[in-house]
């Protein structure tokens, strides 16, 4: 077992910079979910751990080990490949033990330890089978397998649910997170798909244009994030982000904006000394950080309903105000009945201040 | 019902017109398949009076001929069909997954000179450059001169097929542990096969047909192959003796009617069998 780690890794393709000065440290057993929009650079991340990739800078360590300079099969990783990569050629269970085959591992083994290894995947009445015989759930597990069969010190995952219907994604999302905590093996996970990191990982990593942007446990990721980007990255619906002013008068702290002001009742102290007066700044709130309130509270701001989307366990109401929209979410069986004029009342120990340039305000 | 009619009428004119196509084609193979049997054979097709195997003796007794066949042309044939079938396919892995730019312009520029280097045209050259490596009048002169023919089409054809493979297999395996060399035998090798099958029938069907190449780099009748030894069943005025012509032309077929037989037993001439994304 061991952890991974980068120091100042850069690795560009001609004029394009796909991974720009990364650092990390990844500790022996955790789950990391590299998670970000399409071109961020998440799977040439992979690919520089896999050793398929060169750096332009930086080094590479596995363990106590620097890799930089060491080919893929010098660095006894299990990868699984966004489109499985199984060999068409082979059966099931040749392919499962196709690692070992090439550390020299004899044919009884080989076909004991894949048998072993299927049949805690539940594919185990499959290993006669060719690639092309199975369904897609099936394929990658048998992908999985092929990753584990010979104990690798680091797992890499590339977007391995991506062809999954939803149903089946659930599912395996749970299957991998249990083995991964079974065998206790460091893993780097790449997705795009914001739920199935939060659901994953010890940690998220956010990139944004080659650049890790906040890597931190999903809940602080979710509730602390480091900036709009990934304020606006994770969650579904995602944070709320109204612009406003702060204005200080008397005494009296507001938010203001076009269309609304709002009275940041007893926030005198906590702005003091971070925000000036007549600074822009972002207010960020979830959507179940804003509630259903009256006109009169000091914490409320109006605006015109714009949706009503009943969801079973919980509605959002989506309103527009001035010439944007903010999403509430209520929880709750009974969808509540609002017409017309609406007011939102931010519940405000949830509430985040980012800069005009996009970094979060650390309030006191 | 007129509907019906005419539908009907469509398919006979239909199948009438692929019939008269399809004579074409046919009746020079009906003819080999029966003037041979035939003592009496002309060039029209006609049933023989009595089914006799007298034009294969007296093909038989000619060993120049048969000697040509099954020694020289085989070994020709073969010779080529091995080299291209191997050196186009290694080719073909390193055009398709180097990361030098430019493979595209040197397969299509191949490929344009291929069709100068085996033409008639370029006979001349080629004879003197053999003269030069004092190669005339041997297997390997044949060989090589097919085989270059041959190669650029068949690179060009290989590439196809292993452009076709995803890098994931291959990258799936260097992280596995494998060698590069055992990447390409474990994991290429095996996706392409029915590629290199397609490119050795059709190399050996090249050379086997090929006349000119080796009428001009062989001097001595011992090492000539069946399509120029199929002379010798002219006679002295130079026609043809149609009832032997005829026999041997028949055995000349059979190697390459067994060769694909026995490719299409053994791998069946599917493209990308099995592989499914
Ligand atoms: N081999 C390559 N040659 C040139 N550019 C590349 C190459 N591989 C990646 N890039 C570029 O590097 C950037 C990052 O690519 P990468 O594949 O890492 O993105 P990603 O985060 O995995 O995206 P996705 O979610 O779409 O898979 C992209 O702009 C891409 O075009
Ligand atoms: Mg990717």
């Amino acid at each position: 077992m061991a952890g991974v780690a980068f120091r100042g890794v850069s690795k560009s393709f001609g004029a394009v910079t796909a991974v720009d000065d990364v650092s990390f440290d990844i500790h022996d057993g955790e789950i990391v979910c590299l998670l970000g929009p399409s071109g961020c650079g998440k799977t040439t991340t992979l690919r520089l751990i896999a050793g398929l990739e060169g750096p332009t800078a930086g080094s590479i360590h596995i363990g106590d080990r620097d890799v930089t300079m060491i080919s893929p099969k010098g660095r006894d990783i299990g990868m699984v490949f966004q489109d499985y990569a199984l060999y068409p050629h082979m059966t099931i269970s040749d392919n499962i033990s196709y690692p070992l085959k090439v550390r020299g591992v004899s044919k009884e083994e080989r076909a004991s330890r894949a048998a072993e290894v299927a049949a805690s995947l539940q594919i185990g009445n499959l290993l006669e089978r060719r690639p092309g015989q199975i369904s897609g759930g099936q394929q990658q597990r048998t992908s999985v397998a092929r990753a584990v069969v010979h104990k690798p010190q680091v797992f890499l995952f590339d977007e391995p649910l991506s062809n999954l219907d939803a149903k089946l994604r659930l599912e395996a999302r749970g299957f991998i997170k249990h083995l991964q905590k079974r065998l206790g093996v460091t893993s780097i996970y790449v997705t795009h798909d914001q739920a199935e990191a939060m659901a994953l990982a010890d940690r998220i990593a956010v990139m944004d244009g080659g650049r890790i942007v906040q890597m931190a446990p999903p809940l602080e990721v979710y509730h602390r994030p480091a900036n709009t980007f990934v304020a606006n990255f994770l969650g579904s619906p995602p944070m709320n982000l109204l612009p406003v002013r702060l204005e200080r008068r008397t005494g009296v702290t507001r938010f203001v904006a076009d269309a609304f002001t709002i009275t940041a009742e007893g926030w005198h102290e906590r702005l003091q000394g971070r925000v000036d007066d007549g600074e822009s700044v972002i207010l960020g709130v979830r959507p179940e950080h804003l509630a259903l309130g009256e006109a009169d509270d000091p914490w409320s701001f109006p605006g015109e309903l714009y949706a009503t989307e009943p969801l079973g366990p919980e509605t959002l109401i989506t309103i527009s105000v001035g010439d944007a929209l903010t999403t509430l979410r209520i929880f709750g069986d009974d969808p509540p009945v609002v017409d017309g004029r609406v007011h939102a009342r931010i519940q405000n120990t949830n509430l985040r201040l980012f800069r005009e340039g996009g970094e979060r305000i650390e309030l006191g | 019902m007129n509907h019906h009619a005419r539908f009907i009428l469509g398919r006979i004119f239909f199948y009438a017109g692929a019939c008269l196509f399809a004579s074409f084609f046919v009746l020079p193979l009906l003819w080999l398949t029966v003037a041979p049997f035939n003592t009496l054979a002309t060039l029209s097709l006609s049933l023989p009076e009595e089914f006799s195997l007298a034009n294969f003796r007296r093909v038989f007794a000619n060993t120049f001929a048969i000697r040509a066949l099954v020694q020289n042309s085989v070994l020709q044939a073969g010779g080529a069909m091995v080299l291209v079938t191997i050196t186009a396919t290694l080719a073909a892995y390193a055009l398709s997954r180097s990361s030098i730019k430019g493979t595209d312009v040197i397969t299509y520029g191949l490929v344009l000179f291929s069709s100068v280097v085996t033409g008639t045209a370029a006979m001349v050259p080629i004879f003197l450059m053999i003269h030069g490596m004092g190669l005339i009048d041997t297997h390997v002169a044949v060989i090589l001169v097919f085989t270059g023919g041959l190669l650029p089409a068949a690179i060009f054809i290989m590439r196809d097929f292993v452009d076709s493979i995803p890098r994931s297999y291959e990258e799936s395996a260097l992280v596995a542990g494998a060698s590069p060399w055992r990447v390409f035998n474990d994991i290429a090798l095996p996706i392409v096969r029915p590629g290199m099958m397609v490119i050795a029938v059709w190399a050996f069907v090249n050379v086997w047909g090929g006349f000119l190449i080796p009428f001009i780099l062989l001097r001595s009748s011992g090492k000539m192959p069946a399509a120029v030894a199929i002379y010798s069943f002219y006679s002295e005025a130079g026609t043809p003796l149609v009832t032997l012509t005829a026999a041997y032309s028949l055995l000349y077929t059979l190697p390459v009617l067994l060769l694909y037989l026995f490719v299409n037993w053994k791998y069946g001439f599917r493209f990308f069998g099995g592989i499914k994304s």
